[in-house]
């Protein structure tokens, strides 16, 4: 078989493998990720000290420990404690509660980048802090935040290659297996990492397009 | 266009000075970490009527202001203003700071104009999303407004298209929507270019000759001396000297009173007195 023959006959599995695995597994991990991160944002930014202790320690806890450890311990972990999870919940959790960790710390500090007057000002035409943070505050610190979680989705679409240790089936399982079956190790391996090289430009093209929308309305 | 002219709310609508004080302040206090901005602060205003608090700066006028807006909590004191009374050595509930809020509105010194929401949003986003009043009203209401100022047209346009001395008259419209029974200003015209100073100004004229009850922190004397009712001097946490314009401005007995303005005049005069200018009636 050739090398192009080998491209040829791996291109697809390996792009469906991104396709239903890797992009999939990156999208649902950021969005429940998300989620997580605003809440435990808030609870580190909450006056009261009981809810931004535990946030604190989630975060530290996440970035302190490594990704395959997390993803180790759901899956291989809690099964000898009796909790049993598939590859893919295992791994949508483990990865939602890396991100959560990680853009906590960047939602936090793009709340806290919008000037105190925004709050004063909302506060002043009656907001509450639930209103103030929903209509005045989050839209401010959403453009802040555009480009250090592009970032984190970034980073996460290439660490659910991870996944493939828990046996998931996405692009890069997709590749050692096709690599085995072939040995040829250096193609297969080069056109995977072509794949994941696509993937992030086409999310690089989305963030500068998200961010000149966000930017429209922004002194500079 | 006051509070209680909800028929003509774009009208002018001036209103003799009440015979109550809309505004009385006794005994404020704040420290913040245990250094006291303010000793012990008594105000006390009519309907109708305007005050400015000058004095140097960290003489705790801003704050006065921030505690008559809930935006800073006060230590001490008992505030009445309309029919609300806080006493806020007593540990006040969310909800009497509140009525307390209600009631003012304020404009900031650097405007602190929502960026990313147009003149108009700006304008409606607490008639319409705090106070629920009916949309096309308050839009309706909001135009009218912005025409007043000159600023019609603009409605659509963002802050950060506009100059300083065109963002702070949106901030004034933004207060005004509100319907408040007093306005607080802050040093409004301190983060304006020179040359923007007057449209504020004089908007701020009219808005007393109106008849709204004002409490301007400022440092535009001839502003104090033209339009005030009454000035207050600050220094150290406390008003150390209370009077009409003429008195305060003019013959200061309080040796503090005379030394900050003799700083504050250095090399410029006051302009004489302008003798056309309305005669306003004075509280004594």
């Amino acid at each position: 078989m050739t090398t192009a023959e080998l491209i040829g006959d791996s291109l697809w599995p390996i792009v469906s493998g991104a396709l239903t695995g890797t992009i999939p597994l990156a999208l649902v991990s950021m969005a429940l990720g998300l989620v997580l991160a605003l809440l435990v944002a808030l609870a580190r930014l909450s006056p009261r000290a009981w809810l931004r202790a535990p946030a604190r320690a989630y975060v530290s806890l996440i970035r302190g420990t490594p990704l395959l450890v997390q993803l180790f311990v759901v899956f291989y972990g809690l099964p000898s404690i009796g909790v049993l999870v598939d590859p893919w919940p295992s791994a949508i959790i483990a990865f939602s509660l890396n991100v959560g960790g990680y853009a906590a710390e960047v939602i936090r500090a793009a709340i806290l980048s919008v000037p105190r007057g925004q709050w004063e000002a909302a506060h002043m035409i009656g907001m509450d802090r639930a209103q103030a943070l929903r209509r005045i505050i989050l839209p401010q610190a959403a453009r802040v935040s555009v480009p250090p979680l592009s970032n984190t989705f970034i980073s996460l679409v290439k660490d659910t290659s991870l996944a493939s240790l828990i046996l998931v089936t996405e692009l890069f399982r997709r590749a050692e297996q096709i690599a085995a079956f072939s040995q040829q190790f250096m193609v297969v391996y080069i056109e995977a990492a072509a794949v994941y090289w696509v993937i992030c430009l086409v999310l690089s093209a989305v963030q500068s397009r998200l961010e000149t929308r966000l930017d429209r309305h922004v002194a500079h | 266009m006051s509070r209680t002219d909800r028929t003509a709310p774009a009208a002018p609508s001036p209103r003799p000075h009440g015979a109550q004080p809309l505004l009385r302040v006794r005994g404020l206090q704040k420290a913040f970490d245990g250094t006291p901005v303010l000793r012990s602060v008594d105000l006390e205003l009519r309907s109708g009527q305007v005050l400015a608090l000058i004095g140097p700066s960290g003489s705790g006028k801003t704050t006065v202001l921030r505690c008559l807006n809930a935006l800073e909590r006060a230590d001490g004191g008992v505030v009445d203003l309309d029919d609300v009374r806080v006493d806020l050595g007593a540990d006040p509930t969310r909800a009497q700071l509140d009525a307390l809020r209600d009631r003012s509105a304020m404009v900031f010194q650097h405007f602190h104009l929502f960026p990313h929401r147009t003149v108009l949003q700006n304008v409606t986003e607490g008639p319409l999303v705090v106070q629920r009043r009916p949309a096309a009203e308050v839009r309706a209401e909001a135009l009218e407004l912005l025409r007043r100022v000159g600023l019609d047209g603009r409605a659509d346009a963002y802050p950060h298209e506009m100059s300083g001395g065109q963002q702070q008259r949106v901030a004034i419209v933004r207060a005004l929507a509100l319907r408040p029974q007093l306005l607080l200003f802050d040093e409004p015209t301190s983060a304006l270019d020179p040359e923007l100073v007057g449209d504020v100004l004089a908007l701020m004229s009219e808005l007393a000759r109106e008849g709204w009850t004002m409490v301007v922190v400022t440092h535009e004397l001839t502003f104090a001396r033209d339009v005030a009712d009454q000035v207050a001097f600050m220094d150290g946490g406390l008003v150390v000297e209370h009077g009409v314009p003429a008195d305060v401005l003019g013959r200061p007995r309080q040796p503090r009173t005379q030394q900050f303005l003799r700083r504050l005049l250095r090399g410029t005069e006051l302009p004489p007195d302008d003798p056309t200018d309305g005669v306003r009636t004075v509280a004594t």
